[in-house]
């Protein structure tokens, strides 16, 4: 099956306030997009209509493969160890070797560690990790970079780029530069309202 | 089938006694409060034994309403829900599993509790059972009107002491039939309580699920 991830002129109301509106976006497989704006344009709101958690405005998405997002809401239990919150969604996912994404992003020596004392950047790695292991075609990352050290970026912008280059796509809201090889830039400000 | 299982599973690590979530206060609660009646109305055994069962039924209502707050806001926060939505589970399979997990994490301990709580109060054979089954035959209806109200109230400010207030008018039928059974012969009393839980069983996970739903869009 072929991903795609469509959406046809969608407008975004926040509260009384429209955000953009008559939006439109194609990805195909292999594709990375890149979404820009200033704060509270709506990139995180335009994430979240494309993964279907928001009802656009006007307008519709569609979208084949399995969406994985990763945003500031990482739910991963607090109270509990990483390796056990992990645990949770990669029964759900059905994961059967969750050890390699683990190895990538460096959290095996943090499994015994509760949620709760980690890192910033330690729980954005624990989130991606989970997107990893679940092997979905679209990717949608929400500041993906945000608390990551040098080192995590890279490795970071390495697998969104290997991502595209096995027929995945990855839409992406960065303040940071966020480096892939031949993606697109969709500035949101060109459809405010 | 086995999302259900492995939601359940999370759900009880967090909620059961010894988990991360101190199930075991609402259990001291409902202990304490039977405790403190006796000496609130003096030890007048035949009062006690009359009016026992009443309390226990009320301190059950007031220990069911302490867990609420950690239900469904945490999770919501965390963003545990727009995960599952992704993943295709929905709301309400996701409400229905923790509907379940909250039961198991404090109606059989409860019903345990009741047995040390008749002995204080002095309740004899056949009420403590009527008291027991009555509690048995609620308390699911009493989780479910705790799921629907912790997840309508989630998003607001002083949700937990809204959801607290809710829940007592939305329990009152429980209360009436299943603590009026003391006072009848027959078991129409318990029979009708359990209908009113299965009742409630059925519609919480849908409006528990809207709710849900509901609270991403703000």
């Amino acid at each position: 099956m072929q991903a795609q991830l469509t959406a046809k002129d969608i407008a975004c109301r926040r509260g009384e306030r429209l955000l953009f509106k008559g939006l439109s976006l194609d990805c195909a497989p292999g594709d990375a997009l890149q979404i820009t704006g200033a704060n509270g344009v709506g990139k995180s709101s335009l994430l979240r209509i494309l993964a279907g958690l928001l009802r656009p405005f006007a307008g519709e998405v569609s979208a084949t493969g399995a969406i994985g997002l990763v945003d500031e809401r990482l739910a991963l239990d607090a109270n509990q160890p990483l390796g056990k919150a992990l645990a949770f969604w990669e029964r759900l996912d059905g994961c059967g070797d969750p050890g390699r994404a683990l190895e990538v992003l460096q959290l095996e020596p943090l499994l015994d560690v509760p949620v709760r004392y980690l890192s910033t950047g330690q729980k954005k790695r624990a989130a991606l990790a989970r997107l990893l292991n679940r092997n979905c075609p679209v990717w949608l990352l929400d500041e993906p970079l945000n608390g990551l050290d040098t080192q995590a970026q890279k490795s970071v912008e390495a697998l969104v780029a290997l991502h595209c280059s096995r027929g995945g796509i990855a839409v992406v809201a960065s303040h940071q530069p966020f480096t892939i090889p031949g993606d697109r830039a969709l500035a949101i400000e060109d459809y405010a309202a | 089938m086995s999302a259900a299982l492995a939601l359940l599973r999370r759900d009880l690590s967090l909620l059961m006694p010894g988990g991360s979530g101190g199930g075991v206060l609402p259990l001291l609660f409902f202990l304490a409060v039977a405790m403190l009646y006796p000496f609130a109305v003096g030890p007048d055994a035949q009062l006690l034994a009359r009016t026992g069962g009443g309390v226990i039924w009320v301190a059950a209502l007031l220990a069911a309403i302490l867990p609420l707050e950690k239900l469904v806001t945490g999770d919501l926060e965390a963003g545990v829900f727009d995960q599952l939505a992704l993943r295709d589970v929905s709301e309400e399979l996701a409400v229905a599993v923790r509907l379940l997990a909250h039961w198991l994490a404090f109606a059989p301990l409860l019903l345990v509790a009741t047995l040390p709580a008749a002995a204080l109060l002095g309740l004899d054979e056949d009420t403590t059972r009527t008291v027991l089954l009555g509690l048995l035959a609620g308390t699911p209806g009493l989780a479910a009107v705790g799921v629907a109200v912790a997840a309508l109230t989630a998003t607001m400010r002083g949700g937990a002491a809204l959801a607290g207030l809710m829940v007592i008018p939305l329990a009152v039928p429980i209360l009436i039939f299943g603590a009026g059974a003391l006072s009848r012969p027959d078991t129409s009393g318990i029979l009708f309580t359990a209908a009113i839980s299965l009742g409630l069983c059925a519609l919480a996970p849908f409006a528990a699920g809207a709710a849900i739903r509901a609270a991403r869009e703000n």
